[in-house]
């Protein structure tokens, strides 16, 4: 699947500017004292009404909610006591190596998707594995990937990067005749090509979507998206004239980010409710929405409200552009909005709620294939049926 | 020379690759070169009489029902003279059947009507037949390979090792069946084409007979239509081919019946490749794509065409189903009251097979007791679903690979696959085979004529028991397995799920979710004649899920609190279409009205790469009586 990725449109024009590469795909930062190899994601289990996606991203994104800040310091308190733990249970030969550690710390990146977070962090599995056999070391790479996928059951994205990384990286036949040194490099170099290409896929993304993004549009773009904010960060850059509306995007209010965010690259932009999706719709030329996760179908799933805004789009005969990173390609086939493990997330209305009143908290919607016109991937842009198909050939 | 003026006259640039006859319209100089003149349209369907209205409708197989048309039209007076067996009703419909066609027959060439009938149908045909070869050529093995490879790939998802080999080929029996179709298509041309064809149709009609040299049909064909789609060639060069393809069968017939298939395919083609690639046109694209494929990937496609298995068997065909009727093991009654839409089905009456069939168990010495009892079996309808037939079928001739031994003169690989092809034929009377029995019987066969030949005899069975316990295993028994842990987690607290009919692997994860501890409700709908939900429905009560029965005339009522639609497939088809128990296709078009998820739950030994747009081209008909009588 990446042997055709589109990453030659990078390779034709240079851009060094957004992102100097180099510093940041070899060297690791350097490992933090709070690690916690025993309960890795301490706030996954302490509090379930939160997923710890969500959580990541608003730390990365810097929304703070006051959950989310009390929950913070209990985390951060708890992470020291633990730490002496760690010391105990890691004395054994030298300093053994957690993929945790790694993973934590290249999330500590702001720019890095969790997804190429973990993809960094499996490549160090290898690189740093004692294994004298190959069995050893897939095994090794097995429990590394499911260690990181237990760590947030909710990320569809994170559980879909480990996957992709194991079938990229262990299945390729030139494995088979060679020693295990030669096969190990191999892996390595793998490895790395596969961190290089996801790292690459949000400018790639961005490249292939500015013929997309004509002078005079208005563009709706919902949610946070940093693959989105890429893509109109270039369109800006590129001197393209067009016009945003943003969606507020409750409850985390990421549409204020983005909002504040393109305010900054002087790109006009208007701020509206979520439920005043179809009150504008005549004036959109499209929609413009990230995923969280895309599944076998070609629908995604995103933050919630994305089925609205599509199935309004779709009955105004309005484009959707769906952009998302090959690595975000989950081997998911939801039957229905709730065939998913459900993603909490925490609403606060500003007013009490009597507890009789039930809350629905899910985070994301799927939105089926047929409201979707095209998704922008790194792979190029494909309609969602060829999706389904780069899955298929992927994971058969 | 006469290359020469056609390159003029068509100077076009038109013809690279793809050939594709822009024009409806055959040039005009396809006819002066017969010296013969344009003559009005005689032929067109409305000509003939005997056309009855109810067949498969015209525009589906557009080629294929025009041309027996016009066939019928010229060729009755001729051809019900001298073959006297055919009338020309029988004319009228053998669509496959080459020999059926005029183009059997050498009908002297200063007939002035048929060449006329030449002129105006070639241009037509010529598109058509092009747009055939095209695919057929210049991909080799075009869009049916893709499905092949996916259906490999299906193959692993469901946790197997894939077994590329049975599962390639079939596809091209499709195209094998087009090719022969529209060779016969063109219906008349010169006399020298018309010997290519009836050349190449003798070889194709022996290569389905003897899986030998499967490869030399499409050779032929191609050669023939190439030589077609030339329109003319010089009275030299047409005593020239005609001379070479005299030389290649007499070849061909010296080595015995099964060469001469082989021959009738590598011998004619090679010798005639020469010249015909001298004065060839070098733009017309379908013959430079054969040959060069012919010289590129010979052996692969050999390969690929031993799998094959013949084309289906068309009942309307009189000629075949006289000749199987000969080799048939017991009388079947046809059905007195034939459905003019299903003709081209076995419409046998049902009832007195089976006791036919026991009077005869003391004469069938050649018939192994195994294959009997299931033969029996499958008749009296004790043996049914997919699955159930498969592993009863491959169980049996897992007895007859026991209690095999070669007889002396003969090599296990050929015999054993001869006597395992005659048991199938049996199979195939007592009841139309499934399509996962084609698939098991298709891996069955390649299974034998892999093994290799230093194997001892004791050796070589144990391999062959071995493969056929591997395949039940891995790909039904294990292959459930994973479909049903892969469906129960699609089965959520509160659900109503709904099935029709009775599917062993449905009722499997019906109970799995219920051990699982999840709560839901099951309706099951049935319907008439067969009535097998009430036998489901009294297995899942005894297991304590709490039920509903309806028919299916209250599907639309019951659709509305349903959540999850569970069906079973006889097979999947590569366009996506699945093929079930007649009443599937109904709930599925409820369940989409209502908007609720339909689940197809199928083995991936069942998938097949055939095509099939409706019901009605291939089906296995029930028994009348059941319809009538309540």
């Amino acid at each position: 699947m990446w042997h055709r990725s589109a990453s030659f449109i990078l390779d034709k024009n240079q851009n060094d500017t957004v992102y100097p590469a180099d510093s940041v795909t070899l060297t690791p930062p350097p490992p933090s004292s709070i690690s916690t190899p025993q309960n890795p994601n301490p706030n996954l289990n302490r509090n379930m009404s939160m997923s710890a996606y969500y959580q990541t991203r608003a730390a990365h994104h810097g929304v703070v909610t006051s959950d989310w800040l009390a929950q913070s310091q209990e985390a951060a308190t708890r992470a020291v006591a633990t730490g002496g733990q760690e010391i105990v249970d890691g004395g054994k030969s030298g300093r053994a190596f957690s993929v945790i550690d790694e993973f934590n710390n290249w999330r500590k990146q702001p720019d890095l998707a969790e997804a190429v977070a973990a993809i960094r962090a499996l490549a160090a599995v290898i690189r740093n594995s004692e294994a004298k056999t190959m069995m050893e070391l897939e095994i090794e790479l097995k429990k590394a990937s499911d260690s990181l996928k237990s760590w947030d059951t909710t990320s569809i994205s994170l559980t879909a990067g480990c996957d992709l990384f194991m079938r990229y990286v262990t299945r390729t036949s030139a494995l088979e005749y060679e020693d295990f040194n030669s096969a190990r490099s191999r892996l390595i170099e793998r490895a790395e090509k596969f961190g290089e290409i996801s790292y690459k896929a949000r400018k790639i993304i961005a490249m292939l979507s500015q013929d997309f993004i004509f002078d005079g549009c208005t563009i709706l773009v919902h949610g946070f998206s940093r693959v989105v904010m890429e893509v109109l960060k270039m369109a800006a850059q590129n001197k393209k004239l067009f016009r945003v509306l943003c969606t507020e995007g409750r409850p985390d209010r990421s549409g204020l980010r983005l909002a504040n965010e393109l305010a900054k690259l002087d790109v006009p932009v208007k701020l509206l409710i979520d439920s005043a999706v179809a009150y504008t719709m005549d004036e959109v030329d499209m929609v413009f929405v990230g995923a969280d996760g895309v599944v076998e179908s070609g629908g995604i799933i995103n933050m919630m409200g994305t089925y609205q805004i599509a199935l309004v789009a779709h009955s105004m005969n309005k484009p959707v552009y769906v952009a998302a990173e090959s690595y975000k390609f989950a081997r998911l086939y939801p039957l229905d909005q709730k065939d998913m493990g459900p993603a909490l997330r925490p609403i606060d209305f500003g007013v009490p709620i009597p507890s009789k009143v039930e809350v629905e908290t899910s985070a994301r919607d799927y939105t089926p294939p047929q409201y979707l016109t095209l998704l922008f991937t790194d792979l190029g842009v494909l309609t969602p049926s060829v999706v389904s198909d780069e899955l298929i050939q992927l994971y058969l | 020379m006469d290359a020469r003026r056609v390159s003029q006259v068509v100077p076009k640039v038109r013809q690279v690759g793809f050939v594709t006859h822009s024009d409806p319209n055959p040039p005009p100089q396809a006819s002066r070169a017969q010296s013969v003149p344009i003559e009005s349209n005689s032929g067109t369907p409305s000509d003939s009489p005997d056309f009855s209205p109810v067949m498969i409708p015209p525009p589906r197989h557009h080629s294929e029902n025009l041309s027996h048309l016009r066939s019928a039209a010229v060729a009755v007076p001729e051809s019900s003279s001298r073959r006297p067996m055919w009338d020309d009703r029988v004319a009228v419909v053998g669509s496959y059947n080459p020999g059926n066609s005029l183009l059997g027959q050498p009908v002297s060439p200063n007939s002035s009507e048929v060449n006329s009938e030449a002129s105006t149908t070639l241009g037509w045909f010529g598109r058509n037949s092009s747009g055939k070869f095209s695919a057929g050529s210049s991909f080799p093995g075009g869009g049916f390979d893709l499905t092949t490879v996916k259906m490999e790939n299906f193959t692993q998802l469901e946790g197997k090792k894939p077994e590329a080999v049975p599962e390639r080929g079939g596809g091209a029996a499709v195209e094998v069946h087009n090719e022969v179709s529209s060779s016969t298509a063109k219906a008349k041309t010169t006399k020298a084409e018309r010997r290519a064809m009836q050349e190449a149709q003798r070889a194709a009609k022996a290569a389905t007979k003897g899986k030998g040299g499967g490869g030399g049909v499409e050779v032929n064909n191609r050669e023939s239509s190439s030589n077609t789609l030339k329109a003319k060639t010089t009275k030299a060069e047409r005593r020239e081919t005609q001379e070479a393809q005299r030389a290649a069968k007499a070849a061909g017939k010296a080595q015995g019946n099964k060469p001469v298939a082989a021959a009738g395919g590598a011998g004619p083609g090679n010798i005639l490749r020469q010249p015909s690639q001298n004065r060839d046109d070098p733009a017309v694209g379908s013959t430079i794509a054969g040959s060069d494929r012919r010289g590129g990937d010979r052996p692969p496609e050999r390969e690929r065409k031993k799998d094959v298995p013949p084309p289906r068997m068309q009942f309307d065909d009189q000629g075949r189903v006289n000749k199987s009727k000969k080799r048939a093991v017991f009388n079947q009654p046809e059905a007195k009251n034939r459905v003019e839409l299903f003709r081209h089905l076995p419409q046998y009456e049902h009832g007195s097979q089976l006791t036919d069939l026991e009077s005869k168990f003391l004469e069938l010495d050649s018939m192994h007791p195994a294959v009997y009892k299931v033969g029996v079996q499958y008749l009296a309808g004790d043996v049914t679903g997919g699955n159930a037939r498969c592993i009863a079928m491959l169980r049996a001739f897992q007895e007859v690979i026991n209690d095999y031994s070669t007889p002396p003169g003969k090599t296990l690989v050929r015999d054993l696959t001869a006597k395992i092809s005659s048991y199938v034929s049996f199979l195939i009377e007592c009841r139309p085979l499934s399509m996962s029995m084609g698939n098991a019987i298709r891996f069955q066969k390649s299974r034998i004529a892999k093994l290799p030949l230093t194997l001892s005899e004791t050796e070589a069975k144990a391999a062959l028991c071995n493969d056929i316990d591997r395949f039940i295993n891995e790909k039904i028994i294990l292959a459930d397995k994973v479909i049903v842990r892969h469906a129960a987690t699609k089965v959520r607290d509160g659900d109503v799920l709904l099935t029709y009919g009775s599917s062993c692997v449905v009722e499997m994860i019906l109970l799995y979710a219920h051990e699982l501890g999840k709560q839901f409700r099951v309706v099951v709908v049935d319907s008439r004649p067969k009535h097998e939900g009430q036998a489901l429905l009294r297995r899942l009560l005894a297991k304590g899920l709490s039920c509903t029965y309806t028919h299916i005339n209250a599907v639309s009522y019951i659709m509305h609190e349903v959540t999850r639609v569970f069906l079973g497939a006889s097979s999947v088809l590569s366009n996506g279409t699945t093929y079930s128990r007649v009443g599937t296709a109904c709930v599925a078009m409820v369940a989409h009205a209502f908007r609720v998820p339909v689940l197809i739950c199928c083995e991936a030994y069942k998938f097949h790469e055939r095509v099939q747009l409706d019901s009605i081209c291939s089906n296995e008909l029930g028994m009348l009586v059941l319809v009538l009588v309540r």
